[in-house]
């Protein structure tokens, strides 16, 4: 692996671009196809200059998703390091056998005699006037699959360090981007992965709330610690990145000094990961834990008004709402 | 078919699409629109002949790119357009948009945003049709992208087993996506069909007239022999595969080649030039007071965001 360079600024979807790069540049096994990928350089650019660069390691395949993931799984069993690109996740629902019933299982069924290093990389979430099939955040349907590791990058250097990391996985990794973030811009670091599949980021420290969050909703509960911190509440902000496996240590030791939790995430509140480790939190500090809040997406599918989108979807006055509300129930 | 249509109804008709498309490029540009939306300027021909073919109560599925569908099947387009702009139309209320709008009182079951879905759709939808009666044959357009998708192939065998009458209209627009057609596909989708035993047809899909009577042969075929047909109709798209895409893949000079077929240019050069300019006031007229009508809907109530998910 080569060093590290020097950080630059750069945007999400270029980090995720230079990671490919140095994916295929580091291992000669990775190959990465996908839909408009190659000639086209890629829907929203992730792929550009890649098949000029490496030629047919990088190749446009027809619109066969259920094809192009379980030919990714035989070709991570054939030895190679297949990265798939899936344009939207909502589009892995025509490929959920492959990815289920297929991928998640091979290892374990085999007593490790096969594996399936292989990455498919995705972008979801909702934007201004995206339809329902074009919304949804999807993380939470995967990670309860046992066998597949889920990463939900929201920096620029998480896009690229996660997806290095997912490149020379052994097991499957499921990176789900996100479109809406695609344009931000941050340091980069390059040359490697982050180095722990699973660890999560400690944004800010504080010590009246821990927000724990990933994906879109990172930058907004940075936004709402802000403004609650204009009252005296200090919130201290983790992000998963990883959800499977996630950062579990990490939460329960924020919220055993903080004794309050809101989990926000873009995807549905109702079966969303937030449950998941609300319950974990509840088992381990059980009257330690004074008080908790799940933020997601209502249950609804995604309306494609803006004006009704913006109504369902996490939002920074949400979350404000859902801290002040931890905390007063709290002193009540 | 009754009586074949007239070019001159047929013009009128791909004119109001086109003028009604042209008009939502301009508003995804301006903001009028939130979001992009996929057009069929050049494919007019297909849904406005196939829609002249066929019987009052034919349901009708179509793809993201299904503005001309849907305003074929008789969707009125001050309904169609206030949906495009999020409004509280009467067709969805601002929940669907531009790519997966429907409006089932008009025959019209909806756009779908995910490629091939449509076909196993409107493959139920005749099997209820079939049980039904009533003597509806159902369409579904797709692109021919979406015959490399699965569950395209698993319709149009259980179809052709379970004898369902059915129309599949492939419109065969030369691009998936960014991608040309033929360096994805390894047989056409006519030859396809027929590894099914399923009745295929080709025809020039920038021809309204041959597109009409195209798919009255295969409305006709369907019915008789109680069986799917596939309609291969050949065309061009003459914009982007959205409305946001630069086109940076075509190769220079492609576009102007192709305008030159643009259903359009060919049918008004058959139309006297009577003929056309009135054609042309009327869409203009029909058009500016669609969106005027569009333009004063409100927009949709918040407070109902959440009905609807379950029946009562
Ligand atoms: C299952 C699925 N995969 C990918 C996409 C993204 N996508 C939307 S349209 C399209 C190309 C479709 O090409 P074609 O079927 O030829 O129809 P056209 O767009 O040319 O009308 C793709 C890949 C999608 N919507 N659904």
């Amino acid at each position: 692996m080569s060093s590290r360079v020097d950080s630059s600024e750069s945007s999400y979807i270029r980090a995720v671009n230079q990671a490919l790069d140095d994916a295929l540049g580091a291992d000669s096994r990775v190959v990465i196809y996908g839909e408009d990928v190659a000639i086209p350089n890629g829907p929203f650019g992730a792929t550009k200059g890649l098949h000029d660069k490496y030629g047919d390691r990088v190749f446009d395949t027809p619109i066969s998703e259920s094809a192009m993931i379980g030919a990714a799984l035989g070709a991570a069993m054939g030895g190679l390091r297949p990265i798939v690109e899936i344009m939207y996740a909502d589009f892995l629902m025509v490929a959920m056998d492959q990815i289920v019933n297929q991928i998640a299982n091979t290892r374990y069924v085999s007593e490790g005699r096969l594996g399936a290093p292989l990455v498919i990389r995705t972008q979801q979430g909702s934007t201004p006037g995206s339809c329902a099939q074009h919304s949804q955040s999807l993380e939470a349907m995967f990670a309860h699959v046992p066998g597949l590791q889920i990463a939900v990058p929201a920096t620029p250097q998480d896009a690229y360090g996660i997806l290095r990391d997912a490149a020379s996985s052994d097991d499957p990794v499921m990176v789900f981007e996100s479109r809406r973030l695609y344009p931000t811009k941050g340091a980069v670091a390059t040359g490697s992965g982050l180095g722990r599949v699973g660890q999560a980021d400690v944004v800010r420290s504080g010590t009246d709330v821990t927000i724990v969050t990933w994906g879109t909703v990172r930058a907004w509960a940075e936004e709402a610690a802000d403004h609650v911190s204009e009252s005296g509440i200090s919130c201290e902000v983790l992000d998963l990145r990883w959800i499977s496996p996630w950062d579990r240590d990490a939460v329960v030791e924020s919220v055993s000094k903080t004794g309050h939790l809101l989990v926000a995430h873009e995807a549905g509140r109702v079966g969303g990961f937030g449950a998941e480790i609300l319950s974990s939190v509840v088992e381990e500090l059980g009257p330690g834990l004074k008080g908790a809040r799940r933020i997601g997406s209502d249950p609804v599918p995604m309306p494609s008004s803006p004006i009704l989108s913006a109504a369902v979807l996490p939002s920074v006055d949400r979350l404000v709402a859902g801290i002040h509300s931890l905390l007063k129930e709290n002193v009540a | 078919m009754t009586a074949p249509p007239s070019l001159e109804d047929l013009y009128l008709r791909m004119l109001q699409i086109r003028l009604i498309e042209e008009e939502l490029l301009r508003a995804v540009q301006d903001g009028r629109v939130t979001g992009s939306t996929h057009l069929c300027i050049g494919q007019e021909a297909i849904p406005v002949g196939t829609c002249a073919a066929l019987g009052p109560n034919d349901p009708v599925v179509a793809t993201y790119r299904g503005h001309g569908w849907a305003l074929s099947r008789g969707v009125p387009a001050e309904e169609l357009l206030a949906e495009v702009f999020g409004r509280d139309s009467d067709l969805n209320g601002g929940r669907a948009g531009s790519a997966y709008l429907s409006g089932p009182q008009y025959g019209f079951y909806g756009e779908n945003s995910i490629v091939g879905a449509g076909v196993p759709i409107a493959l139920g939808l005749a099997m209820a049709c079939n049980r039904l009666g009533g003597n509806r044959i159902p369409v579904v357009s797709i692109g021919d992208g979406a015959m490399n998708q699965g569950n395209v192939h698993e319709s149009l065998n259980m179809a052709s087993v379970l004898n369902i009458p059915l129309i599949v209209v492939v419109e065969n627009n030369g691009y998936v996506e960014m991608t040309p057609s033929a360096t994805l596909t390894a047989v056409p989708a006519a030859a396809r069909a027929a590894a099914y035993s399923i009745i295929a047809m080709e025809v020039d899909g920038n021809d309204p007239l041959a597109v009409a009577a195209t798919v009255s042969d295969a409305r006709e075929a369907a019915l008789q022999k109680s069986a799917p047909v596939l309609v291969e109709a050949h065309t061009r798209r003459l914009g982007g595969h959205y409305s946001g895409d630069a086109q940076q893949y075509r190769p220079a000079g492609e576009l102007e080649g192709w305008r030159a077929t643009d259903p359009l240019t060919l049918a008004r050069s058959q139309l006297t030039s009577e003929a056309a300019a009135r054609c042309e006031q009327q869409a203009e007229g029909a058009v500016s007071a669609a969106l005027a009508l569009a333009e004063g809907m409100p927009t949709p109530n918040v407070e109902e965001v959440m009905t609807h998910v379950f029946s009562g």
